[in-house]
């Protein structure tokens, strides 16, 4: 081990009240930990940053899974084999369902939170591509109470999420107005080949006499973040999938694509790669929705 | 120092320790059950693999502090009475089991997954043992093993 455990601390605060009081106390002084997948990671190649960890894994307040108000509600604390043994999201979010399969062995599902995915905010974590693609959105709570973002808005930068030093995330909120959309969902390299490229897209989309409707695109590893493709969204609005104007709306839906993706510095030599593996999958999701 | 409290193979325990040391080390060093090995010790291997109420998982990705009242399950508390488990047998007998690092994690993998699927396609003993790595059998004869403890459960479980 490269860490001297003995330099850390951890608390388990008995209820979500409790550790919210102990993060407002003393803000940025503790870090939560939910699965640990990421953090114990961290700990044990000797880069765990934060020296004083409060538990949230035992939290039954943030592991749940409902439906209220057409809203399919998630807990942080849900993890990937609750998520895949959820009759609810396998009937309304499937996409969601497919993502948590990914999200590596039987083991680690077991323990790794929805919560843990998103906070560590990587750009090429399996969960954001189809949270995004359904407009989800979340709630982040502290101390002085709660608020609720839009996912998109949560991802501020490479790492970097919109949650203040006193705040937890809550739960996650999705829609159920997918019934009548398309659902594609596609993930391309391995984590242990991340160097090489990992490229995931999660879209939904209806489609009306040929044309195409409420299209949402979510991709993971095409810049610093999980992002929503709004400019291909919006050229991909009402396009046309019959066979004489297919070829065309492929091609400006690739180049739209290819026009969000943006090189993070030290992957540059992927950029090229990643771009085109993405318009790919673009292009394999809107022949699927004209077969 | 955090005092955790764990029932383990069934034997109820305390242990004194820093709050963020690995389950894994707690097992091998404070209760002198070494037969939870270390392969990787960053989630990717499964050889320090255990149930934990029931459910998998990597004993080196928990602190101490999380396993605090919870029941675990080792390989040394696979058999009973010095007979060894059906899986433990048919992974004797199938060559399942070579240098031995990997097989307390694909023992323990194997009963969770037989729990979940009594008759677990090819794909589902895939599936569940993709976290446990081996360097020796090239996995077919851990697959096989797999297969033959199934059948014997249910014809135990028919009889
Ligand atoms: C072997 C292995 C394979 C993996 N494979 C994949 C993969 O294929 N795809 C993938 O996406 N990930 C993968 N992961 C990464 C990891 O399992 C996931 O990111 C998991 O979702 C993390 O959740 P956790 O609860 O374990 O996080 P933790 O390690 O507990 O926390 C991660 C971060 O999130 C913060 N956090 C957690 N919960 C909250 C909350 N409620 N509010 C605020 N902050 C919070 C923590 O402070 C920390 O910064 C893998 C990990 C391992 C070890
Ligand atoms: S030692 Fe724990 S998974 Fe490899
Ligand atoms: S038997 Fe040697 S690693 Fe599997």
């Amino acid at each position: 081990m490269h860490s001297d455990v003995t330099q850390f601390d951890l608390a388990a605060p008995p209820s979500l009240q409790a550790v919210l009081k102990q993060l407002a106390a003393e803000p940025g002084k503790h870090a939560p930990i939910a699965g640990g997948t990421e953090m114990m990671v961290a700990l044990g190649a000797g880069r765990l940053q934060q020296r004083s960890l409060l538990s949230i894994q035992h939290l039954r307040e943030l592991r749940f899974i409902r439906v209220e108000d057409r809203l399919l509600h998630i807990g942080s604390g849900t993890t990937f084999t609750d998520i895949r043994r959820s009759a609810e999201i396998a009937k309304h979010l499937p996409l969601l369902v497919q993502s948590a399969s990914w999200t590596g062995s039987v083991a680690n599902q077991n323990r790794g939170t929805i919560g843990g995915n998103i906070c560590n905010a990587s750009p090429a974590a399996d969960t954001p591509p189809a949270l995004l693609a359904y407009g989800a959105t979340v709630t982040l709570v502290s101390a002085s109470g709660e608020r609720t973002m839009r996912y998109v808005d949560f991802h501020l930068g490479y790492k970097k999420t919109a949650l203040r030093p006193d705040e937890l995330l809550h739960s996650i909120h999705v829609p159920l107005v997918f019934g009548d959309h398309r659902q594609y969902i596609r993930k391309v390299g391995t984590r242990n080949a991340q160097a090489i490229s990992k490229i995931a897209l999660a879209a939904v989309a209806k489609v009306e006499e040929q044309r195409l409707a409420d299209v949402r695109l979510g991709a993971a590893s095409l810049t610093d973040r999980p992002v929503r493709c709004s400019a291909t969204e919006a050229v991909l609005s009402g396009a046309s999938l019959a066979s004489d104007a297919l070829e065309e709306t492929i091609r400006l839906a690739r180049a739209a694509l290819a026009g969000e993706t943006h090189a993070i510095d030290d992957i540059r030599s992927t950029a090229r790669y990643r771009g085109a593996v993405a318009g790919n999958l673009l292009e394999e999701f809107l022949r699927s929705l004209a077969g | 120092m955090s005092l955790v409290h764990l029932t383990i193979n069934g034997e109820n325990k305390s242990v004194e320790v820093p709050p963020m040391k690995r389950l894994l080390d707690v097992l091998r060093e404070d209760l002198h059950l070494t037969g939870t090995k270390e392969g990787c010790g960053e989630g990717e291997c499964g050889a320090c693999a255990v149930l934990l109420n029931g459910e998998l998982v990597n004993s080196c990705l928990i602190p101490a502090l999380q396993a605090n009242g919870t029941s675990l399950c080792t390989i040394e508390g696979v058999s009973t009475e010095g007979h060894l488990h059906p899986i433990q047998q048919c992974f004797l007998e199938k060559g399942g089991a070579q240098c031995g690092i990997c097989t307390p994690g694909m023992i323990l993998a194997t009963q969770h997954l037989l729990n979940k699927y009594p008759n677990p396609t090819m794909e589902q003993i895939q599936e569940g043992l993709a976290g446990n790595l081996c360097r020796c059998t090239g996995y077919m004869r851990i697959f096989e093993s797999v297969q033959e403890a199934a059948k014997l459960q249910n014809a135990g479980a028919g009889a």
